[in-house]
């Protein structure tokens, strides 16, 4: 077989591959990748669609957190704008997750819009704060 | 004494200076002794800077700020690399110690391409000491050191994560003497069988390092986060297996470049690529662009050096590459069907595959740049990456024993239809009575496909099966290798398929069920540790009233770093494990419960065996390629002088 010819099928069969790839990745990518709102950027775009996962992010509101029967927890998401959003959990809160401290969850809104969270990412340590959260101003309110 | 490890490293830094002009000049002896000095000076600061934090001597910085003196000392030890500065010291020796392996035990007979391979790895060498010593220095002193240090995080404060760093950086690392190695073979316009034949037996240890660290680095993640996986697709863990299949694809690329002399080029270009990666894997751990539980020193300056650091190496050697890849040789005609074909697909699939996992890991950086704050999980990389690997595993038994050149006539044995027969049968049989999707039942019948496949493949080398010990160590580290993929392929599909997860709540005396074993609280404890107190809770799993087992996790906290971490206990049965996380103790109207987390992990012992088996694979065909040029070495050697 000549090399030209054989280059050009490998290519061919590397472009049809890689084509194949980029139009998974554009699908997967589409149904998976959460975009990251705070309660204020949801209200400014006008809310999120119901069903459709997102992450939220935003501090604890000091004296929202309720616990219910089976694990479930109750608590509201703020920034520092006036937007508040109710957050239902069930399951171990993060270690470091209390009141007033920085939270990440990724979720979706049910029909009453209440944010159902399938997962809470807190402060991890004292030096790691959610990436996404870092450029906000509200974060240096929880120094403990 | 660390102003003394201060030293030694400043003669290092001049040392690996000196190996890279006097290698890159051709003078490969004044390389040789450099290379070594450059290793000796760094060994030892790195003894000094172990013997700082075993001493807790506070006065330097570093040690101040990640150790304690309540710490066990195994976790004191492990401290100095567990941090951003001392793991950059052991970046340095594992890059100075391959350096100087290779000067000294590089024996070619082709002085000037051993003695640039060499005075590479003294650039890569400077370059990360400059790194080191100029925007992340260990040995600098505290003026007014505390009386007490700062302790390390105690989710690294564990034998697993000890040892992690270790591994990882060897197999990243250890990816540079194979672009030294690549970039000296451009240099010199020539990558024949003999490059590849060498490169194959630096590549091989990197790429099972990396295997062993990648899978410490996964159990301790499975044991110790309490999230009960293995495997989160976080960005620091694809960070890690980037390099390891661009790795994977270069081990099988160089058996054509070795066998046939072809494939040179693309093989040269994946030596490159795999320390590229290595570096894009430190630059996405070290710079803090990325948001994960491994992220340490968030720092923007040490990102944007690193990044330097990446388009100086891996742009140097593409712009090489470039000018130079048209004048390397190619290699004996083959046609599509052959085993240069199979191994053609392979390495187009891996490359493919690399590529879906970089997408997903810096989409989110994409996203962040153009203004949308946005993360990519798990279920991308379930759509993407999974199937195209799944689909080339597929057809790996029957292409594997192509013959070279050209397949006279395709014609799967016997033996092979009967094992992709059995598998199938296998796999529904596995699954009768179980809620099995129709990707469970693929994904199982492709692991068992794949471990007949390699049996299969051993006795046909063999001929006899009384032969089977006969045959090439290479030979069984490829069957065990690829077994050993399946193996994992089947540990992977049972456990995502039949994982039980529940969120469970008992107060002290309430018994609940889970997964066939009942669970009952009988106390919650206070216990205390070297340097850390915590709530333990007593948990009895009693099974058919003959089997009881007493379960212990624990919720501790970690006065000195002001930290909580979670430590889960697991039931290990034969079937699979029971794993318990201890959440907090909430009171409601109703009376109050402590909540657990519990999980049934079924066959997840069968993923690390799996991942165990592919680094066994490695290191038999690496022992086997080693001692087979070493005879080869001494039955020519007369004649070629």
């Amino acid at each position: 077989m000549r090399p030209r010819a054989r280059r050009l099928r490998i290519v061919l069969v590397a472009a049809v591959l890689l084509i194949v790839a980029v139009w998974l990745a554009i699908f997967a990518l589409r149904l998976n990748a959460n975009l990251f709102y705070t309660p204020s950027s949801l209200a400014e775009r006008g809310g999120a669609v119901i069903g459709k996962t997102i992450k939220l992010g935003g501090f604890v509101e000091i004296g929202s957190l309720q616990y219910g029967n089976d694990a479930e927890m109750t608590f509201v998401i703020t920034d520092d704008g006036p937007e508040k959003v109710t957050v239902l959990y069930q399951g171990i809160a993060p270690d470091l997750f209390r009141e007033g401290s920085g939270v990440v969850s990724t979720g979706a809104f049910n029909p009453e819009f209440i944010f159902v969270a399938e997962s809470l990412l807190a402060k991890h340590d004292e030096n790691y704060v959610p990436r996404e959260l870092k450029s906000s101003d509200y974060l240096t309110r929880d120094d403990d | 004494m660390t102003e003394l490890g201060h030293f030694l490293a400043f003669i290092a830094l001049a040392a690996s200076l000196g190996q890279a002009f006097w290698g890159l000049m051709g003078v490969r002896e004044r390389a040789r002794q450099s290379a070594v000095v450059a290793f000796s000076t760094t060994g030892l600061a790195f003894l000094l800077l172990i013997l700082a934090f075993l001493r807790s001597d506070f006065s330097v910085a570093l040690v101040a700020n990640n150790s304690h003196t309540l710490k066990p000392w195994v976790y004191k030890l492990a401290g100095t690399w567990g941090n951003h500065e001392g793991s950059m010291l052991l970046w340095c020796l594992v890059t100075a110690g391959f350096g100087a392996i290779g000067a000294v035990k590089l024996n070619t007979g082709r002085d000037l391409f051993e003695a640039r391979a060499v005075g590479i790895q003294g650039l890569i060498l400077f370059g990360a000491f400059a790194y080191l010593l100029f925007a992340s220095n260990p040995f600098l002193r505290l003026e007014n050191p505390p009386l007490e240090g700062a302790s390390l995080n105690p989710l690294l404060q564990d034998p697993a994560l000890a040892l992690h760093p270790p591994f990882l950086y060897l197999g990243y690392v250890g990816y540079s003497f194979v672009f030294a190695l690549a970039a000296s073979a451009l240099l010199e316009g020539r990558a024949d069988r003999m490059w590849a034949s060498i490169t194959q037996k630096w590549a091989m240890p990197a790429f099972v390092l990396l295997t062993v660290g990648i899978a410490l680095g996964s159990y301790w993640a499975y044991y110790e986060l309490g999230w009960g996986g293995w495997w989160f697709w976080d960005p620091v863990e694809n960070a890690s297996f980037m390099p390891w299949l661009v790795g994977a694809a270069l081990l099988h690329s160089l058996i054509v470049t070795e066998k046939r002399g072809s494939f040179a080029g693309w093989s040269v270009l994946l030596a490159v690529l795999a320390f590229c990666f290595s570096i894009l894997g430190a630059f996405l751990v070290r710079s803090g662009v990325l948001t994960s539980v491994h992220a340490f020193a968030i720092d923007p300056l040490r990102g944007s050096i690193l990044l330097l650091g990446l388009a100086i190496f891996g742009g140097g050697a593409l712009l090489l590459y470039a000018l130079r890849a048209g004048n390397l040789q190619g290699g004996q005609d083959w046609y599509f069907a052959s085993r240069e074909g199979a191994l053609a697909a392979n390495n187009i699939v891996l490359t493919v595959a690399t590529l879906t996992v970089l997408l997903g890991t810096l989409f989110p950086l994409i996203g962040e740049a153009v203004g949308s704050p946005m993360s990519v999980g798990e279920p991308y990389f379930h759509l993407t990456f999974v199937p195209i690997l799944a689909l080339a595993l597929l057809v790996l038994p029957v292409v594997q024993d192509w013959n070279w050149g050209r397949l006279s006539r395709f014609k799967p044995s016997r033996n092979l239809w009967v094992s992709i027969g059995l598998a199938i049968l296998l796999a529904m049989v596995v699954t009768i009575g179980f809620n099995a999707s129709w990707t469970s039942v693929f994904g199982l019948s492709l692991g068992f496909w794949l471990i007949f496949g390699a049996i299969v493949e051993l006795l046909r080398r063999a001929v006899y099966p009384s032969k089977l010990f006969r045959l090439p160590l290479r030979v069984w580290g490829m069957t065990i290798a690829h077994a050993g993929i399946g193996v994992f392929t089947l540990g992977a599909v049972i456990e995502s398929s039949w994982r039980v997860e529940e969120t469970i709540t008992m107060d002290i005396g309430e018994q609940r069920s889970f997964a066939g074993w009942t669970l009952t609280l009988d106390n919650v404890q206070s216990v205390e540790g070297p340097n850390w107190y915590a709530q333990e809770a007593r948990v009895t799993a009693r099974r058919n009233s003959t089997q009881s087992r007493v379960l212990k996790p624990q919720r501790r906290f970690y006065p000195a770093a002001q930290m909580p971490t979670t430590e889960t206990a697991i039931l290990k049965r034969p079937f699979g494990d029971i794993y318990v996380a201890l959440g907090d103790y909430r009171e409601t109207n109703a009376g109050g419960y402590f909540v657990f987390r519990t999980y049934f992990n079924p066959f997840i012992g069968l993923v690390y065996l799996g991942v165990s088996l592919i680094a066994l694979g490695g290191l038999l065909s690496l022992i086997g390629s080693v001692s087979s040029s070493r005879i080869v070495n001494q039955s020519t050697s007369p004649e070629s002088i």
